[in-house]
C-alpha cells in the first residue's frame, strides 16, 4: 500500500475538520479526493506530507508513519500544494536547482534538464517565475514535485484557474508520471479524465470510495429519456405495462422517463409509440453527470 | 542547512533591498562619523573612532530588523514556507542555514565601514595614535551585537506573517536587549544590590566591555547564548505554528 490511513481525526481548536476517516491507496492508482471547499481534502493532504501532525489516528505512506518518520516520507512524496507558491523573485532553473539540492539528487543537472523538457519548460528556464503565465507556474510547480522521483503524488487542486487548454496539457504531465497520485479536485470531469478511483468527502467524513467506472455506472442508472410525441398522452396511459420505473409529464407531448435496470428504454419507447400509432418528434438522453451525483451525496 | 543558506544567500544578494540597506547605512554612519559637527570624529580631540562605535547599535537595531523582517513572514505569507516544510530538511536546518544568511549579509553591509579606520590612520599625526587592536575588538563586539540582533529579528519574523509587525516587534526587542536592562537598572530602589546584574543581562555592558579591548570569555559566552537562544527560540516557534 502507497497511502494507508485509518480512522484518521483532526481537530482545530473545537472544529473537527476530519471525523475518523480510512483509505487506502494501492501501487500505482490514481486516485481523486473529492469535496466541497472546507470538506478536509488540504487537511488530510498535509497529514500525508506532514506538514502538520493528526489528532487522533494514524496514517501511513510507503510504509512510514507520519508521527515517526516525516523526514523519510517526505523524501519520498512530490507534493503541489493549493495555491503552488513559488518565490518569484527567482528563474525557473534556480528554483529547481535549489529543490534538488535539498533532495541531493545525483547528477543534478542532468535531471533538471530531463524535468525541464519533460514539463515543457524548456523555452521558459531562464525566465523570473513572476513573469510566467498561470499555466507556465503550474508547471514549474509540477516539476518541483516531480525533480525527485517521488513515489508518490500529492497534488492539491493542480488544475484550479487555468484555462481548459492548460488544463488538457496538465493533466497530460500527469498522466504521464505512472506513479501513485492522490489528487484533490472539485471538478467532476477531473476524476472521469484521469482517475481510477474516486473518495468523496463531505464535512470531514468519507461518503463514497468507488472506483470510477462504479460512479460512472451509478450516475447511468439515473438516466432519463426525454420523449416528445405528435400528441398528448399522460404517464399512465404510458406506463400501463409498467415498462418504465418512472414516468412524469414535463409539459404537454414531452414526457421525462427512466426504464427499469439497465434496459435500453428507447426500444420499449419505440415499440410504444408503434403500438399506439404515436410519432416521435424528439427523444434524447438526459446527461445526468457526476456533478448532479457529488450534489446529491453531499447535499444529504 | 547548506542549500537553504546559498538559496537565502542569493535572493538577499539579487534583491534590491541588500543594496538599498547596505546604501542608507553608509550614508547615515558616513554623514554622522565625518560631517555633522556633534559627532564627527575631525572635531574630537582624540584619534578614535569612539563616536562612529557609539552611534552603530542605533542604527543597527532599526536596520537589522528591517533586513530579517521578511524571513519567515514573508515565505508564511505566499506559502512558499508550506512547500519548504514538506521537503525532506528539519526544522534545525532551516532555521540556522536562515539564520547564516542573514548574518552574512549583515557582516557584508559592516565591511565598507573599515574605511573609517584606514582613513583616520591616513588622518592622524602619527599613525600609531591610531589604536588597532582596540578598534579591532570593538568591530568584534559590533560584529557580537550584530549577531545577536539578526537571531532576534528571525524570531520577530518568525513570530508573524506580517511583516510590519515583524519588523516593529524586532526592533522593540533589540532595543529591549540592547538597553532596557541598562534603564531598568537605573531603579533606585536596586541601586548598589542588583543594578549590576540586571545590566549583564543587556547587550550594552558586553558591547562596552568588548569594546575597550577586553576579550572577556564571559562576553563571548554572553552573546553565543543569546544567538543561540534565539534562534533555537525561532525553530520552537515555527514547531508550535504547525
Amino acid at each position: 500500500m502507497s497511502i494507508e490511513v485509518t480512522n484518521l481525526q483532526k481537530w482545530y481548536g473545537a472544529n473537527q475538520a476530519l471525523n475518523d476517516i480510512s483509505f487506502s491507496i494501492k501501487k500505482g492508482e490514481i486516485v481523486g479526493f473529492l469535496g466541497p471547499n472546507g470538506a478536509g481534502k488540504t487537511t488530510t493532504m498535509k497529514i500525508l506530507t506532514c506538514l502538520m501532525p493528526p489528532t487522533e489516528g494514524s496514517a501511513t505512506v510507503c510504509g512510514l508513519d507520519v508521527r515517526k518518520s516525516p523526514i523519510g516520507i517526505q523524501r519520498l512524496i512530490g507534493y503541489l500544494p493549493e495555491n503552488n507558491p513559488l518565490y518569484g523573485d527567482m528563474f525557473v532553473q534556480e528554483y529547481l536547482n535549489f529543490v534538488s539540492q535539498i533532495y541531493q539528487i545525483p547528477d543534478r543537472q542532468q535531471r533538471i534538464a530531463d524535468i525541464i523538457q519533460q514539463t515543457g519548460l524548456v523555452s521558459h528556464a531562464h525566465k523570473l517565475i513572476k513573469e510566467l503565465s498561470k499555466g507556465y507556474r503550474q508547471r514549474v510547480g509540477l516539476a518541483q514535485a516531480l525533480i525527485h522521483d517521488p513515489q508518490v503524488l500529492i497534488l492539491d487542486e493542480p488544475t484550479t484557474g487555468l484555462d481548459p487548454n492548460q488544463i488538457q496539457e496538465i493533466r497530460e504531465i500527469i498522466r504521464r508520471q505512472g506513479k501513485t497520485i492522490l489528487l484533490s479536485t472539485h471538478i467532476m470531469q477531473e476524476v472521469e479524465a484521469m482517475c481510477d478511483r474516486v473518495i468523496i468527502i463531505h464535512q470531514g467524513k468519507i461518503i463514497a470510495d468507488n472506483t470510477t467506472e462504479e460512479l460512472k455506472r451509478k450516475v447511468h442508472a439515473q438516466e432519463r429519456i426525454i420523449v416528445e410525441f405528435d400528441r398528448p398522452i399522460t404517464p399512465d396511459e404510458m406506463n400501463t405495462n409498467k415498462i418504465f420505473q418512472e414516468v412524469d409529464m414535463i409539459q404537454g407531448n414531452r414526457l421525462s422517463l427512466r426504464s427499469k435496470d439497465q434496459e435500453d428504454p428507447r426500444i420499449h419507447l419505440f415499440d410504444f409509440a408503434v403500438s399506439n400509432k404515436l410519432r416521435i418528434l424528439e427523444m434524447y438522453k438526459e446527461h445526468n453527470s457526476l456533478e448532479d451525483v457529488f450534489r446529491e451525496l453531499t447535499h444529504a | 542547512m547548506w542549500s537553504i543558506y546559498r538559496k537565502e544567500i542569493t535572493a538577499l544578494f539579487s534583491s534590491l533591498i541588500a543594496y538599498i540597506v547596505i546604501g542608507f547605512f553608509l550614508l547615515i554612519m558616513g554623514l554622522m562619523t565625518w560631517v555633522f559637527p556633534e559627532y564627527s570624529v575631525l572635531d574630537y580631540p582624540y584619534a578614535s573612532l569612539e563616536s562612529f562605535f557609539k552611534l552603530a547599535p542605533t542604527i543597527l537595531t532599526i536596520m537589522i530588523p528591517a533586513i530579517t523582517m521578511r524571513s519567515f513572514a514573508e515565505e508564511a505569507q505566499t506559502g512558499t514556507l508550506e512547500l519548504l516544510l514538506t521537503r525532506p530538511i528539519t526544522l534545525k536546518a532551516l532555521v540556522w542555514g536562515k539564520y547564516l544568511a542573514y548574518l552574512s549579509l549583515v557582516l557584508v553591509i559592516l565591511i565598507p565601514t573599515l574605511i573609517y579606520f584606514f582613513s583616520l590612520k591616513a588622518l592622524a599625526a602619527t599613525p600609531a595614535m591610531v589604536d588597532g587592536g582596540e578598534t579591532l575588538a570593538a568591530y568584534l563586539g559590533l560584529a557580537f551585537q550584530a549577531a545577536c540582533f539578526t537571531g532576534i529579528g528571525l524570531l520577530a519574523s518568525a513570530m508573524t506573517t506580517n511583516q510590519i509587525i515583524a519588523f516593529i516587534s524586532g526592533v522593540f526587542m533589540c532595543f529591549l536587549l540592547q538597553w532596557g536592562f541598562e534603564f531598568i537598572s537605573k531603579f533606585p530602589f536596586w541601586v548598589g544590590t542588583w543594578d549590576y546584574l540586571i545590566q549583564q543581562f543587556g547587550i550594552d555592558a558586553h558591547y562596552t566591555s568588548i569594546s575597550r579591548g577586553v576579550l572577556d570569555s564571559r562576553d563571548l559566552l554572553y552573546f553565543l547564548t543569546i544567538v543561540l537562544l534565539s534562534v533555537e527560540a525561532s525553530r520552537m516557534v515555527m514547531a508550535l505554528r504547525r
